[in-house]
């Protein structure tokens, strides 16, 4: 079964290749039948990889422990769930779904544009097999699955596995990493259609309108994964917090800040017609930068406490990013006549501007990441090593992400060209007085905290301009059609849905802001307690009512009763535990979390005390940071309401620029 | 002309700003990686300045004193006694023979007193731990205490 394993993937990759060969040949020497046959090798290496990931999977699932990979990564008594997890669980299972989701990205392009764009096709299909044959080689050479342990000649099995990391061993874990690859591997899409698009000279802007979807969902899987990986930071680590500029946390945001950034940049080429290079840019690097991702997490290139084993994979990775970015930055210079602008700025305070601004401040922030997590190693070839903590991120980050929350506030509201007094006046008038309003109140209620404030305001601000916007809407269409409000805001919403769904995701990220500020105001206390001690935090009395110890197959644990009362109210007991997994010899936490939406009351079993008499328990009072969460939900349902079709077919209207129209007509006489 | 101007200007003052910002926290931050060896070499230069230093924590050498906890950092056979003067209660991989990372400042006692400590463990088949994917988050970190 391994040797069919090993033959799948190795036929994967050279069907692969030959599709790259044949798309490309076919596209240059216009012979459909090559064409077909490039597409139909597509739908081919999809088949071989689901085959090899099946066999994988049957053997994580039935502990076939002659595999070296499953000894790894699973166990006999792991859950089935876990077992399934395990194949994106290790270095040589999650390089295999990257192919499989590459391959699966592929056909389904493959097949559902195979009577489109056919000038353009050939080269998309080829740019997605030469991303797939580079992941089939490291598959085949470099991490290959199906490795099997053996001594001396003979193959072996060994009675039982490591199993997964038991951190790993939480349900939002299991889901995390599939919904980030999902991300990852999804920027392939677009690029190729960038690509194709620069290639074959196409004009317009086809390749956005086709791969608008695509970037969406892959946007929404990338931002899904990302919340999902704070969640379970919170829920696991045990330290009451979701976000630690890791290095591998970092990489999982680039192509998310870079996606966030082209997904509002396409707008102004499909409404104006300009940022063309830009657009391809943002694009390719957004691509690139998921490679890189996935480079950082795979070779031990960056110090990382994720300890991934230092592996020579990392010059296969390097070698592509380097050929992959030659090449398209070639192309993009050979092609830039192609990629003229069709109109200017006007004004500073208009749309354009806005959302020039926005990518300024997108970009900034993704290199300042970029920057952050590569230094240590750019130092390091410069003398000494250096790192940058999640200090130096959170001094940058903080006013950038305060100057963005402010831009989703105005851009929007900004008219194109040039934005009248008037309309600033109606727009920003009531928003910006309640907003300074709130900053007034809080300062008078002692809040000192600079940051805070700011941020505070914004929120508002933002919230206040989102609500106006529906109502305004609301209000018309009710007037109109002698609707309620609420229908007619459903209504409005289904007449736009890209706008008003747009509107619904920046109140999610207003709400994420609005969590994330509280972290300002966080507590937390640590004492070791033996039963019937107590322990104050803010308004918080914990005693510990119980400690309790015992074991099962798979760990052994420790557990406190804590009760907890308020003001002199008994608001129940929490119990955080602590595990200590035999077959990894691996400690993990399990939170004891009474959320609301005010505060966030969170216990940690930080260990028993020296003496192993009493129990050492961390308490953090944690505000707003369900939030978070929320505006977390708020923005997928934003992101889904954008890919709604509208109910009215809203194309953007196009303001031409006459004289270039005449020079094209010139052109095509 | 003037519009562009305008922008520009706009443009420099926002990156200047931000590269400003960056600069500035780069230098109040930043920490060096040194080898225990190298600590050793570094002489005077090594106090006061904030430091990361990696090893495997010697068997036997955990001392918790008094809330305190004291241990020893090998790597190449060279020694350092850390002091962990942090708050939060050690990682759950933090235990004998776990490779550490320890951040703080050298004393002038020769004590290095860790702020934060990291630790990772080996498991069953490999000589380092399981790799894991992108995204997910640092699991052994259990002192991060910085986040936004």
């Amino acid at each position: 079964m391994e040797n069919l394993g090993s033959l799948a993937i190795l036929l994967a990759f050279c069907v692969a290749l030959y599709a790259v060969v044949a798309s490309v040949i076919g596209g240059i020497r216009r012979k459909p039948f090559l064409v077909v046959s490039g597409q139909r090798a597509v739908y081919s290496v999809w088949v071989l990889i689901t085959l090899a990931s099946s066999i994988l999977v049957y053997a994580l699932m039935t502990g076939d422990f002659r595999f070296a990979y499953v000894a790894e990564h699973s166990n006999r008594s792991m859950p089935i769930l876990y077992k399934f997890a395990a194949w994106w669980g290790g270095q040589e299972g999650s390089l295999l779904f990257w192919s499989w989701l590459l391959s699966t990205y592929a056909a389904v392009v493959a097949f559902t544009n195979r009577r489109k764009h056919r000038d353009m096709m050939p080269y998309v299909v080829a740019v997605l097999a030469t991303v797939q044959t580079f992941f089939l080689l490291l598959n085949n050479f470099i991490a290959n699955p199906f490795q099997m342990l053996a001594t001396d000649k003979l193959i072996v099995a060994v009675p039982d596995g490591n199993g997964l990391s038991p951190l790993l061993q939480y349900p939002a874990m299991a889901i995390h990493p599939p919904m980030l690859y999902l991300g990852y591997v999804g920027f392939a899409v677009p690029f190729a259609f960038a690509i194709g698009s620069l290639i074959t000279r196409q004009p317009g802007d086809g390749w956005i309108h086709t791969t608008r979807r695509w970037t969406l969902v892959t946007w929404l899987f990338q931002g899904t994964g990302i919340m999902l990986g704070a969640a379970w930071a919170y829920h696991v680590l045990g330290w009451g917090g979701y976000w630690g500029w890791d290095p591998v946390e970092n990489a999982s945001l680039l192509p998310w800040l870079s996606g966030t950034a082209f997904l509002h940049s396409v707008m102004m080429q499909e409404k104006k017609g300009m940022m063309k290079v830009w657009n391809i840019v943002l694009i390719s690097s957004t691509f690139f930068l998921c490679i890189l991702g996935t480079f950082m997490t795979r070779s031990g290139f960056v110090e990382s406490v994720h300890a991934f084993a230092r592996s020579d994979i990392g010059k296969y990775f390097v070698t592509f990013l380097a050929l992959g970015i030659a090449a398209t930055v070639y192309l993009i210079l050979d092609r830039l006549d192609y990629l003229k602008s069709e109109s200017q700025l006007e004004s500073v305070v208009s749309r354009e501007s806005s959302f020039l601004f926005n990518n300024l401040i997108l970009l900034a922030s993704c290199f300042a990441v970029l920057w952050g997590t590569l230094f240590p190693t750019i130092s390091e070839a410069f003398g000494s090593r250096i790192a940058l903590d999640a200090d130096w991120y959170n001094r940058l980050m903080v006013p950038i992400g305060l100057f963005l929350l402010f831009l989703t506030g105005v851009g929007p509201l900004f008219a194109w060209r040039k934005t009248s007094l008037e309309s600033l006046r109606k727009n920003f008038q009531w928003p910006g007085i309640a907003a300074l309003v709130l900053v007034g109140a809080l300062l008078a209620a002692g809040m000192r905290h600079f940051y805070a404030l700011i941020s505070f305001g914004f929120c508002l601000f933002v919230a206040l301009t989102v609500i106006m916007e529906f109502y305004r809407g609301a209000r018309s269409i009710a007037a109109k059609n002698d609707m309620n409000l609420v229908r007619a805001t459903v209504e409005l919403t289904y007449r736009n849905t890209r706008r008003y769904g747009g509107y619904l995701v920046h109140m999610g990220i207003v709400l994420i802001f609005i969590g994330v500020t509280g972290h300002a105001f966080n507590l937390n206390e640590v004492k070791e307690l033996n039963k019937g001690d107590s322990l104050r935090i803010g308004a918080y009395n914990l005693k510990m009512v119980d400690l309790q110890q015992g074991e099962n197959e798979n760990y052994q644990w420790h557990r406190a009763t804590m009760q907890v009362t308020k003001n002199g109210e008994s608001l129940g007991t929490l119990e955080p535990e602590k595990r200590f997994y035999k077959a990894s010899k691996q400690g993990t936490s399990e939170v004891g979390v009474r959320s609301r939406l005010n505060e966030d009351l969170y216990l940690n079993f930080g260990g028993m005390s020296d003496d192993n008499q009493r129990a050492v328990i961390q308490a953090y009072v944690l505000p707003l940071v369900a939030w978070i969460w929320i505006g977390g939900l708020v923005l997928i349902g934003g992101t889904l309401v954008c890919l709604v079709p509208s109910k009215i077919k809203m194309q953007y209207a196009r303001t031409e620029v006459v004289g270039l129209i005449k020079k094209h007509a010139t052109v095509q006489n | 002309m003037k519009k562009y101007g305008k922008f520009a200007a706009l443009i420099v003052v926002v990156v200047g700003t931000l590269g400003w910002l960056a600069a500035t926290g780069m230098n109040e931050t930043k920490t060096y990686y040194k080898t225990i060896s190298e600590l050793g070499q570094m002489g005077d230069q090594a106090y006061g300045k904030r430091l990361r230093v990696g090893g495997d924590v010697e068997s036997g050498s955990i001392q918790h004193t008094g809330g305190r906890v004291q241990f020893v950092l090998v790597q190449d056979k060279m020694k350092l006694t850390v002091a962990y003067t942090g708050t939060d209660p050690l990682p759950d991989t933090f235990r004998d023979g776990a490779q550490a990372l320890a951040d703080g400042k050298l004393g002038s006692d020769g004590v290095f007193r860790a702020k934060q400590i990291q630790a990772k463990c080996a498991s069953k088949y490999e000589a380092k731990p399981g790799q894991l994917a992108p995204g997910q988050s640092a699991p052994n970190i259990n002192t991060g205490k910085s986040s936004i």
